[in-house]
């Protein structure tokens, strides 16, 4: 609630609240939303001519090249990319404090090797390892969302182990040791929820991360197959035609850009609400 | 007496800075082993078996044992480790299964037109991030401060395949200022270089600011401006000097990004880059390319990283006391 009423006094974060929030609930809704349904390829989505129709009454933001309304597809576009965003991202930020926490609480050799592995991954160039992963495996929904998530968790290990070695050095564990508290109690029940702001801050930055690359992989046709629509295979599939249907590629563009933003507006605002000593990323 | 204590603790300095350089190398070196070491993983541990992609669909048992063997893929696994090491450092990354050419020098040729664009593209998005962040940061709350705010928002927030489309649409197609695509004249690194620096200038405009900030409070350009200087001869020759090492610790961290970004830019703009290279690659499954792709993208992500932490005390004797 102190949370909801700080992040409300911020216009920026209040306007990617209300986007988040209107943008779930329509990718929650698309089916009673939608107008036609995303696959219909209609016969009068198409011009005489077989060219996409712009958008009109009848056709919110237009049809396109095969002739299915555009609005339809973006809602259940926003379910795919959405899921993938929330599965993908959640499970990078689960690895993440995981091997975060077990680097920064064991040091010693193992900790040193998983750290030393974090960087090694961090040599890397996300969006290729992404590509590289995704070109080897079969693209699918849950293979793209489990490529997003093992090249993304890097950052949030990073972090994590910054903050559960600061962790470690404090009185509070060491006397919970003293009392006799064993590793995975103190793992646990106290560094753990010490945690919980840093992983809440990077559960939301990471989404805006993972619809990106999500787009960026269906754009480059490794992610998402059609005919499942999702944000970046829409503008996939009607590229080769952007000259002549501009609105194909801007709207969902600039919906990948509003959703994104929000949640990097929202993400920020938490990390000052909620930790007011780690202003600013950089 | 005076001048020998300084001549001993210069080269102490000295000393410092080459073992750091040392110790520097070493960990680039091993980190490269490293990076090695997975693309050699992922190559042969999944499931795509390379004999197979080489040899075809139509190919029998036969063919493909042979070619197996022939690419060695019946050694154990460590043996098979040493010959990717040994190829890598003679610049062999293998061959193409589509192109039935050396990747090595498929890359090698791309290379110099994927430089071209970086450098373009990090020349955009620092004279842009310079010209805002030093703006804001003297006009604090002003207009300017507040659009570079938002637009480091914005910026990291735009997919870049929209942003070099929309580019595209605007510039090329609609107000047909540059070339729609392809490489050749200055006019055509414009639009791809717009690309790839407008999106970080943002985020760069807002690192020059908080440093321009950091420095401006110190007393030192108090005194500057006590003494009467300039506006423009504090900024330049006191203060930002010493803003410059997170401005250049950035750009090493930038090329990983640019690394990324040059796929779907150079993709877009048919700039005939490694970029692109590696986006062939993908639709034809052409695995070797893609991993001499990424290999050479890591390559670069860890030499500019080094470059940036051996230029940091250069420039700045703090770091080298330490």
């Amino acid at each position: 609630m102190r949370v909801l009423k700080a992040m409300l006094r911020q216009p920026a974060a209040l306007f990617g609240l209300i986007v988040v929030v209107v943008v779930v609930a329509m990718a929650i809704a698309a089916p009673l939303i939608a107008p036609y349904s995303p696959d219909n390829q209609m016969f009068d989505g198409l011009t005489l001519e077989g060219a996409p129709m712009p958008p009109s009454d009848q056709f919110l933001l237009g049809t396109d090249t095969l002739g299915r309304d555009l609005f339809s597809r973006l809602l259940f576009g926003a379910r795919t990319s959405l899921v993938i965003g929330l599965v993908a991202n959640g499970i990078a930020v689960a690895i993440g404090l995981f091997i975060g926490i077990l680097s920064g609480y064991l040091r010693g050799f193992v900790g040193g090797l998983l750290m030393r592995f974090t960087d090694l991954m961090m040599a890397f160039p996300a969006l290729l390892l992404a590509i590289v992963l995704a070109a080897l495996l079969r693209p699918s929904l849950w293979i793209v969302a489990m490529v997003i998530a093992l090249v993304n968790w890097v950052q949030v290990a990073r972090i994590v182990y910054t903050e559960t070695r600061g962790l470690v050095e404090r009185d509070f564990i060491l006397a919970e040791r003293s009392l006799g508290a064993g590793h995975f109690r103190i793992l646990f029940m106290h560094i753990l929820p010490h945690l919980m702001p840093t992983a809440i801050v990077w559960g939301t930055l990471g989404i805006a991360t993972t619809v990106l690359l999500e787009a960026t992989l269906s754009f480059l046709g490794i992610g998402v197959q059609p005919p499942q629509p999702s944000w970046g295979n829409i503008i996939f599939e009607s590229q080769s035609y952007f000259q002549a249907a501009p609105w194909l590629v801007f709207f969902p563009g600039a919906i990948i850009l509003l959703t994104a933003l929000s949640f990097n507006l929202v993400g920020d605002a938490l990390r000052d609400i909620l930790d007011p000593t780690q202003r600013g990323r950089g | 007496m005076r001048c020998a204590t300084f001549s001993i603790r210069r080269s102490a300095g000295v000393a410092d800075m080459a073992l750091l350089i040392l110790r520097r190398l070493v960990q680039t070196a091993l980190i490269l082993l490293g990076v090695a070491a997975i693309t050699f993983l992922l190559l042969y541990a999944l499931p795509a078996d390379p004999a197979r992609m080489i040899a075809g669909r139509s190919a029998t048992a036969q063919t493909v044992a042979n070619i197996r063997r022939e690419l060695g893929l019946d050694q154990p696994l460590l043996v098979q480790f040493w010959a990717y090491l040994q190829g890598i450092v003679q610049g062999d990354l293998g061959r193409s299964y589509a192109q039935k050419t050396d990747v090595g020098s498929l890359i090698a040729a791309r290379i110099p037109a994927t430089l071209v664009l970086m450098a373009a593209g990090i020349l955009v998005e620092v004279l842009l991030g310079l010209t805002f962040g030093i703006i804001a940061a003297l006009r604090r709350g002003g207009a300017v401060d507040r659009v570079v705010m938002m637009a480091s928002f914005v910026g990291v927030s735009a997919p870049q395949f929209v942003v070099a489309l929309l580019l595209l649409y605007v510039f090329a197609v609609t107000l047909g200022w540059f070339p729609m695509s392809g490489f050749g004249t200055p006019a055509h690194v414009v639009l791809p270089a717009a690309t790839l620096g407008i999106l970080g200038a943002g985020w760069y405009a807002r690192m020059v600011r908080s440093a321009m900030i950091d420095v401006l409070n110190q007393d030192y350009v108090r005194t500057a401006r006590a003494k009467g200087l300039s506006s423009a001869r504090i900024i330049l020759r006191h203060a930002l000097p010493n803003a410059m090492l997170p401005i250049i610790a950035m750009i090493g961290i930038d090329i990983g990004q640019f690394m990324g970004g040059v796929v779907v830019v150079e993709a877009v703009y048919g700039w005939p880059g490694i970029g692109q290279l590696a986006w062939q690659a993908i639709q034809q499954v052409d695995i070797p390319i893609i991993m001499g792709v990424t290999l050479v993208s890591a390559l670069a992500i860890v030499l500019g990283n080094l470059v940036a932490d051996i230029i940091a005390p250069l420039i700045d004797p703090r770091i080298r006391a330490r």
